[in-house]
């Protein structure tokens, strides 16, 4: 029994906190993420160069191999530093896709360009009229004459505003929520008949929604059967944004303690007062109990004899448990940074404009909460 | 990372939940439930746990305790949740005890320890005072030395069980110092003892367990203080940690909630059954996700401890998010069953449903004090704040 990072995926976790303790202080972090793409090519490269981009690719794909506890380990070290780079939606999302592409030649061609930092993508699945349902599809894919054609709008897409190819999970058979029916393809984002619009998320990403009108489109996995592919990699992007939010929960407890150390009032510093100290434990507690669910489901993923019902179980519950105590921790944070914590100045605001992004990906709270409650209690 | 339990630790199981399932017998078990003559129940089971050599599961085996590792002891204490088994009553194992063979002389063990294996002796535990309660070292009860002996008076509050005890464990001011904490001695007093007077008190569960205990010049002779005078507080503080290991009661809840979901499945609701109310399932869900979290934040508490740390604050972090649920709980256990929650019969049921009731009613009155027993949540709180926010 064991409930610790391994010796390696410490010294992965060291190395991010290093370089972020160099390279990415809050001011130096705002220069990429005030900037016309939102985020940092250079510190993105230096990501590459430092392996961290290939992580979640098999060895036999030219990657770490790593498992969802080394995704989970970096990305709770990404939580920690704020980093607006997009990451996420390149490495987790697409790249989780590409991994599970029937595509040889896809997969030989774009996983090394990943792994070198010199290639975003990006996956449009979520539609405008599907909330978080992610198979209520209504973009639909037409075959002639062997090639394929998209239709339809996706929203919100992440990594959208600046992806050179996106995977697009399109209809090509059932009724418009049917789990089945449902095929990848890739498109250029330049190509005709795709259309990015792209807008900022409050939490610095530039995000895009996608229109395909016609637009010609590569088929990317077995015809109609994509659900596997996408519910293995929504496991996985739950469990990393998750751990992104236990990183962010740290970080704002750590600084709401420190602020109140050192804030004086009535001619004392406001630490000393039963009434805040009370309130930072509850913080820190909804921190420990978060990421005590993180590492169960960490443990519960990796172990074979897990069943399906269980793993669903467990990541439903984390991220309905990220939700509450994410929303808590950032809330109290401002609260007792008093009039600082809504200044744009200090960082507590920021970290929390994340943690409710997060809260709103692929899902928030109810949502997970009332799919818990599916699996759990249903007859 | 991994929860994976060796083979060994898996063969034990195996040999615990055998125990169980033969020993804790359906008679046993109704005897219990129902709540009547406490003791002479609890001195059946103990004596079976005895004789299986498994009373004392805290305990080192040169003691005649089971010298088990924290992993085996939790492995037990789930199984003993599992089958609804019930604890020992802690005062004479799990909080004297340890104080005996840790800081008593050989003479005190010898006296003490056998007697409390064979529940001959029933304990009970005399910290609280009517002026100190969250703030124990302010405690008042005067122990002067007189001849060979003490006169102890002053008097102890929420002493549970204190009418049927033989013995009473005690802190008493014997010494008057700068810091309060010192000057507290340890002190076993015989309950038969002239002077002694044990006055009921009526809790909000309509039961009697608690009392409180007056003493009135009572001869204490000086072989019965443990350790040195006027040291009693670090004894007891030592006990305290004990005190909360598996003060969270993750197995118990667990078994609770499954008893919440079960009965959920059988209760009617308006127009279907209750367990397919979407507003009952998302309070059972938010419980249900506290636990689950809950289980593995004491997991990795006794990893720690089986990787041979001390565990800290954590164990005060366990205590206040362990009784949080195991309340929700217990209230939760009222809402599902309904009306009969009310009830305060313990005996001669109307149904199965109406013993279920009255024992959710009296577990959740009862179960209030959680949260103020073994330092107050609050307190608790106070505790992280130091020594973990170093606020």
């Amino acid at each position: 029994m064991n409930f610790e990072y391994s010796e390696e995926q410490n010294l992965l976790k060291e190395s991010i906190a290093r370089w972020a303790q160099d390279n990415y202080s809050f001011d130096q972090r705002r220069v990429g993420a005030d900037s016309e793409n939102g985020f940092s090519k250079d510190h993105y490269n230096t990501f590459a160069e430092l392996g961290w981009l290939s992580v979640p690719f098999s060895e036999a794909n030219g990657g770490y191999g790593g498992s969802v506890v080394d995704i989970a380990a970096v990305m709770e070290e990404f939580g920690k530093a704020l980093v607006v780079e997009p990451v996420f939606p390149t490495l987790i999302l697409f790249g989780g896709l590409l991994e599970r592409s029937t595509n040889d030649a896809v997969k030989a061609d774009l996983i090394p360009q990943v792994i070198d930092g010199s290639f975003m993508g990006s996956v449009a699945m979520y539609e405008p009229q599907a909330r978080f349902d992610a198979s209520n599809i209504a973009t639909t894919a037409t075959e002639s004459g062997g090639t394929y054609t998209l239709s339809g709008h996706k929203s919100v897409v992440l990594g959208g505003a600046h992806a050179q190819k996106i995977i697009v999970v399109a209809r090509t058979s059932g009724a418009q929520t049917d789990e089945d029916g449902l095929s990848l393809f890739l498109v250029d984002a330049d190509a005709s008949g795709v259309a990015v619009n792209p807008y900022p998320l409050m939490d610095g990403q530039h995000v895009a929604d996608i229109h395909f009108d016609g637009a010609s489109a590569q088929l990317i996995s077995d015809l109609g059967n994509a659900s596997v592919a996408i519910n293995e990699v929504l496991t996985i992007a739950h469990v990393a944004l998750a751990a992104e939010a236990i990183g962010l929960m740290e970080v704002l407890n750590r600084t709401t303690v420190e602020y109140t150390k050192t804030r004086k009032q009535f001619g004392v510093t406001i630490s000393s007062f039963q009434a805040l100290q009370h309130r930072m434990v509850d913080t820190f507690m909804s921190y420990e109990q978060a990421k005590s669910l993180l590492i169960g489901t960490l443990v519960e993923l990796t172990d074979e004899t897990t069943s399906a019902k269980r793993a669903s179980k467990m990541v439903n519950a984390l991220r309905t448990l990220v939700a509450k105590n994410g929303k808590h921790i950032g809330d109290e944070a401002i609260q007792l940074h008093g009039g600082m914590g809504i200044t744009d100045e200090m960082s507590v605001g920021h970290y929390h404009k994340r943690m409710m992004m997060i809260n709103l990906m692929f899902g928030n709270g109810d949502f997970f909460q009332n799919q818990f409650n599916q699996v759990a209690y249903a007859s | 990372m991994d929860n994976n339990f060796s083979s060994a630790d898996l063969e034990f199981r195996e040999e615990v939940r055998a125990f169980f399932k033969s020993a804790y017998t359906p008679e046993l078990q109704a005897k219990v439930e129902s709540g009547v003559d406490h003791k002479s129940v609890a001195i059946e089971w103990q004596n079976k746990l005895n004789a299986q050599g498994w009373v004392a599961v805290d305990w080192p085996v040169e003691v005649g305790g089971t010298g088990w590792t924290p992993l085996q002891k939790f492995i037990f204490e789930t199984e003993r949740c599992e089958a609804g088994a019930p604890d020992v009553v802690p005062f004479g194992i799990k909080m004297v005890a340890p104080v005996i063979f840790t800081f008593g002389n050989d003479e005190q063990k010898k006296r003490f320890l056998p007697r409390i294996l064979k529940s001959e002796d029933w304990w009970c535990q005399g910290y609280s005072e009517p002026g100190a309660g969250s703030d124990l070292a302010a405690l008042q009860t005067k122990a002067v030395k007189d001849g060979d002996d003490y006169l102890v008076t002053g008097a102890k509050i929420w002493t549970t069980y204190a009418q049927s005890a033989d013995w009473i464990f005690c802190l008493v001011r014997t010494g008057t110092f700068e810091k309060r904490q010192q000057g507290i001695s340890f002190l076993l007093i015989d309950m038969k003892t002239e002077g002694i007077q044990v006055n009921p008190i009526h809790s909000i569960d309509n039961h009697h367990s608690l009392n409180e205990v007056v003493f009135d010049n009572v001869r204490v002779p000086q072989e019965n203080l443990i350790g040195v005078e006027n040291q009693g507080w670090t004894y007891a503080k030592a006990l305290l940690a004990h005190e909360r290991t598996g003060i969270a009661g993750v197995a118990d809840c667990r078994r609770w909630l499954r008893e919440i979901t079960e009965l959920a499945q059988n209760q009617s609701n308006y127009k279907g059954m209750l367990i397919e109310d979407p507003q009952f399932q998302t309070r059972l869900s938010n419980i249900e996700i506290e636990l689950l979290a809950l289980e593995y934040l004491e997991l990795r508490v006794l990893a720690k401890l089986s990787s041979g740390e001390t565990p800290g604050a954590e164990s005060s972090l366990l205590k206040i998010k362990g009784t949080e649920i195991q309340q929700s709980l217990q209230e939760l256990r009222m809402q599902t069953i309904g009306a009969y929650s009310g009830s305060l019969h313990l005996d001669d049921f109307e149904s199965d449903l109406h013993r279920r009731g009255s024992n959710s009613r009296r577990a959740y009155m009862y179960g209030r004090a959680a949260t103020i027993y073994g330092g107050s949540n609050e307190v608790q709180r106070n505790v992280i704040a130091k020594a973990v926010l170093g606020l």
